[in-house]
């Protein structure tokens, strides 16, 4: 007997929950109502909106689901792999156009995340996925957000067309290392997907480059592309999964990526760890990101006294950076520069900017600084401040201690 | 002297307009701060405000007719606001904090002898004002969010009966329904809707867009069910992973204030309750054999790879097919693909730069990127024709160092010139080429399978043995490197001289 529509809907979105990536952010400016709006529905307004928190504290702000769950691949760390016993379903390219449609007019949602198994061939499913988004856009005038997966292996004809509906593509490289990757997800060949990463951007590229004749710009996936790694699943320590980062960063223009620690998923294979996912370790890979994305950090500074190549667990990246870094604080907030007080553990980007703005007309005080929204307890250690020296602070032994958690019992799965 | 009081009284649902007035006019009088009293109709807390209040809207007379007002010490000559200021106010006024009228004048006061106070972030009442003006923008924000439409039966009465209705219900904590009803507007075009809230309420119908500061008892409140809620909440609860449960996190960005309006939100405690015993599940379970399709699923995944017919052995095309899988050095790794020589395979003259770059990378062909348009340039103003080139690289890998958002090219290694001088001397064998022309170090390194200076060899034809011969430039990435515009016109010079010589040495074969 066919599965319900709700029964279908309760096994897609449960098959897509794995995929972090929910941003809906970045995009093109556009609209259906207004002096300058087009008709029909759906905006995008630069920022996203999370519409909703579910207990694992992620946003929800598209729905995300696959549009089918049957798979030809056998990727050992995936719950839709063709070994596994899961339950499988798939929509029909109506029922997402539906599903987006009426999630979007209650407000539920900021659009569509699309991904897929890979039923028949990826250039099958991946021509499936874009007449989803096609309809959409063009027999629904939808012009809320489409975010969608490209099948590895896709023919870039159709990478290309889904980069005219879509406001983001992706494609994930699941593990740091082809040898990662050959281990795990023997159908996928890390040479295509890093090529089809090398595709999207020159497509990207080529349509911000406004033409001769028209000085309008092409629109192709103008929220960029980004991608997701999987941390825990195999042995890959942080300084090679930050490394990956690093390079897709600079050689695919990527906007994000995500990183998602292995979670247990309903039959799992035995090829893997069936133990709590390692979140604290992907908290301290998305500061370490930050700090290399925003913060001037090189990702080799980060890892560079940490002998096993991993983060260190119980204190952020930034101030594990600085403890090892003593001889470059106290820094002087009325005096530092822009680099250096991004540098100080406790001043995040927006603090730095309303230090640099206020300091022009006076000399800043501790007092200032906690109107700023900063920490001034966290921060008073490695700062001189108007009225504040550090008491040599900086040279205690146990400096380290002073911010480590305080220990806990851990508990059992 | 004891100072006489003034009272305004404004109806303090968040338009800028009534207080910008009542402002002007009490700046004009150069009334203090300090002597001034607001209240807002609307704040619950001020209980005189109906009774004694004088209204807001003519409060010029208002405070005209003040007669008992202090003196003004002197003229207050009239000065224009900074933009960032009216942005601000916008923001302050909404919020529901009694005292956000006194503290925008006590900003506005200020602000005549101190035009940048609004950059000093740290100075008490900026900092307060900011802080009002930010929480007021997230609960705008959490409106766009949090608002739940649910659909109404067609009216059959109306103009338009095709189209569909919706109402929602909403509780902000600060009067920002008309700044945040235009983004409802430009979102739910197609659709009409009515917001409705204890502070106003927006609706539009396709035409208009109004907002009301009514109370909101005059506010029909369907008791609505809508169908598409159960389906809101399958996908809410099968989102959610019970393996990773940070409940803090979530309630920090969806408080339980909200809760009671979000159809989803009735299924948190359960989710919560049941996390634990879901994971403990999922790790109890033996593992299974796979199902009857995986057989066949390994073999259609086999499929999926479409490969061409193989080109024949002891062709360019066998080569270059090869080369795509090459991981004879670890370079393969990190490049995004092998970028494998190109032109006729019959080519008299080859054309050996050091790598592929950034651009060459990415789209998996030699010379296109800034030095290989460079490379075209100068070869065509000395007469050289590229198409019957055959160009190719010393090393088929980019090599780089990533840098933020870009690379930046690294030199390759001995190890990895010798390791990829496997496929440079194979496409020599194949095309044959009677001259070969080696730009840089790398190229000249890897064609002498020696490593040379480029200097020794700059300009000067050297016999390579079978009938060929080697000629040495620069690599014109050099010429782009160099700062010195004098200096760079000279070196493009002898670049051009030496392409002129490789084209009479070309017309000689």
């Amino acid at each position: 007997m066919k599965k319900s529509l709700n029964e279908r809907l309760a096994i897609l979105s449960d098959a897509a929950k794995y995929d972090a990536s929910c941003a809906s952010s970045g995009t093109a400016k556009r609209h259906a109502g207004g002096p300058n709006g087009a008709g029909g529905l759906g905006s995008t307004e630069g920022s996203g909106i999370c519409h909703a928190y579910a207990p694992d504290g992620r946003c929800i702000s598209l729905l995300k689901i696959l549009m089918t769950n049957f798979c030809i691949f056998d990727c050992a760390y995936c719950i839709n792999r063709s070994s596994s016993n899961v339950e499988r379903a798939r929509f029909s390219v109506e029922e997402v156009v539906w599903l987006t449609l009426e999630f979007y007019r209650r407000n539920y949602i900021e659009g569509l995340f699309l991904s897929s198994g890979i039923i028949r061939s990826s250039d099958y499913t991946m021509e499936e996925m874009v007449r989803i988004a096609r309809e959409l856009r063009t027999t629904h005038s939808f012009r809320g957000y489409i975010h969608l997966k490209t099948i590895p292996e896709a023919s870039p004809a159709l990478i290309e067309e889904a980069g005219l509906y879509a406001d983001r593509l992706s494609i994930n490289i699941e593990l740091p290392t082809d040898t990662g990757i050959a281990a795990y997800a023997p159908e996928k060949r890390p040479s295509e997907i890093r090529r089809s990463m090398g595709n999207v951007r020159l497509l990207i590229e080529e349509a911000g480059e406004p033409t001769l004749k028209t000085k309008s710009r092409k629109r192709f996936a103008p929220a960029g592309q980004s991608t997701q790694m999987i941390v825990g699943a195999d042995a890959a320590d942080d300084g090679t999964i930050l490394s990956t980062s690093a390079r897709l960063y600079g050689s695919y223009g990527l906007r994000r990526v995500y990183y998602s620690a292995f979670s247990p998923i309903p039959d799992a294979s035995r090829a893997l760890p069936l133990v709590k996912p390692p979140l604290m370790r992907e908290h301290r890979l998305y500061q370490a990101d930050w700090l290399y994305r925003f913060y001037g950090f090189e990702m080799r500074e980060l890892l560079e006294r940490r002998p096993d190549g991993m983060l260190d667990l119980s204190l952020d990246p930034k101030l594990a950076w600085a403890l090892a870094h003593r001889e470059r604080f106290p820094v002087d907030v009325n005096t530092a520069d822009k680099e250096m007080l991004l540098r100080v553990p406790g001043f995040g980007t927006k603090a730095v900017k309303s230090i640099l703005s206020a300091r022009r007309l006076r000399r800043l005080g501790l007092d200032d600084l906690a109107r700023l929204h900063v920490s001034v307890k966290k921060v008073k250690s490695f700062i001189v401040a108007e009225g504040w020296t550090p008491h040599r602070l900086i040279d205690r032994p146990d400096l380290k201690s002073l911010f480590e958690p305080k220990p806990e019992q851990l508990s059992l799965l | 002297m004891a100072m006489t009081r003034i009272r305004i009284t404004l109806e303090g649902v968040g338009a800028l307009d009534e207080w910008r007035q009542a402002a002007r006019g009490l700046i004009a009088r150069a009334i203090p701060p300090e002597a001034v009293d607001w209240t807002s109709r609307r704040d619950a807390t001020d209980l005189f405000a109906d009774s004694k209040g004088l209204s807001g809207s003519a409060p010029l007379s208002t405070v005209q007719a003040a007669t008992d007002a202090p003196r003004p010490q002197e003229a207050m000559p009239s000065f224009a606001v900074p933009r960032d200021f009216i942005t601000l106010a916008e923001a302050v006024l909404c919020h529901s904090d009694p005292s956000r009228f006194d503290l925008l004048y006590r900003l506005l006061w200020r602000l005549r002898g101190q035009r940048d106070l609004l950059a000093d972030v740290s100075d008490p009442e900026v900092a307060r004002a900011l802080a009002l003006a930010k929480s007021v923008r997230r609960d705008a924000h959490k409106m766009t969010a949090f608002v739940r439409f649910k659909e109404l039966a067609p009216d059959e009465t109306g103009s338009d009966g095709n189209r569909r209705r919706f109402f929602a219900w909403f509780e902000p904590d600060h009067y920002i329904v008309a700044r945040t009803a235009p983004f409802f507007e430009r979102r739910f075009n197609d659709m009409d809707w009515i917001i409705a809230t204890p502070k106003g309420t927006a609706a539009w119908n396709g035409e208009r867009l109004s907002v009301t500061h009514d109370s909101h008892e005059t506010v029909p409140r369907p008791n609505l069910t809508d169908d598409a809620d159960g389906l809101w909440r399958t996908y809410f609860r099968n989102i959610f992973n019970p393996a990773r449960l940070k409940v803090k996190a979530m309630q920090a960005e969806m408080p339980k204030k909200y809760w009671k309006n979000l159809p989803e939100a009735a299924l948190i405690p359960e989710l919560i309750a049941g996390a634990e015993a879901r994971v403990r599940e999922m790790a109890a379970r033996a593992p299974t054999h796979p199902p009857a399709f995986h057989a066949g699923a390994g073999r259609k995944a086999r499929e999926n790879v479409v490969e061409g017919e193989a080109p024949p052995e002891g062709t360019i095309e066998a080569l270059r097919s090869a080369a795509a899988s090459c991981t004879r050095c670890p370079l393969h790794c990190n490049a995004t693909q092998t970028v494998f020589g190109e032109g006729p395979d019959d080519a008299k003259v080859m054309v050996v730069g050091e790598q592929p770059g950034d651009q060459e990378d990415l789209a998996g062909r030699p010379f296109i990127g800034p030095a290989g348009r460079m490379f075209d340039k100068i070869a065509h103003e000395a007469g050289l024709a590229r198409d019957v080139l055959y160009v190719t690289n010393a090393v088929k890998h980019f090599k780089y160092e990533p840098r933020g958002k870009r690379r930046l090219h690294k030199t390759p290694n001995a190890g990895e010139i010798r390791a990829c001088r496997w496929w440079l001397t194979g496409e020599i064998a194949i095309v044959k080429p009677k001259l070969i022309v080696a730009m840089g170090a790398t190229a000249l390194t890897s064609v002498m399978n020696h490593t040379e200076k480029l200097a020794d060899h700059r300009g000067r034809f050297t016999e390579l043995g079978e009938g060929r011969t080697l000629y040495t430039t620069v690599h014109p990435s050099y010429l782009l490197r160099l700062p010195d515009e004098a200096r760079r016109q000279e070196e493009i010079a002898r670049f051009r001289a030496d392409l002129a010589a490789v084209k009479e040495a070309q017309a000689r074969l």
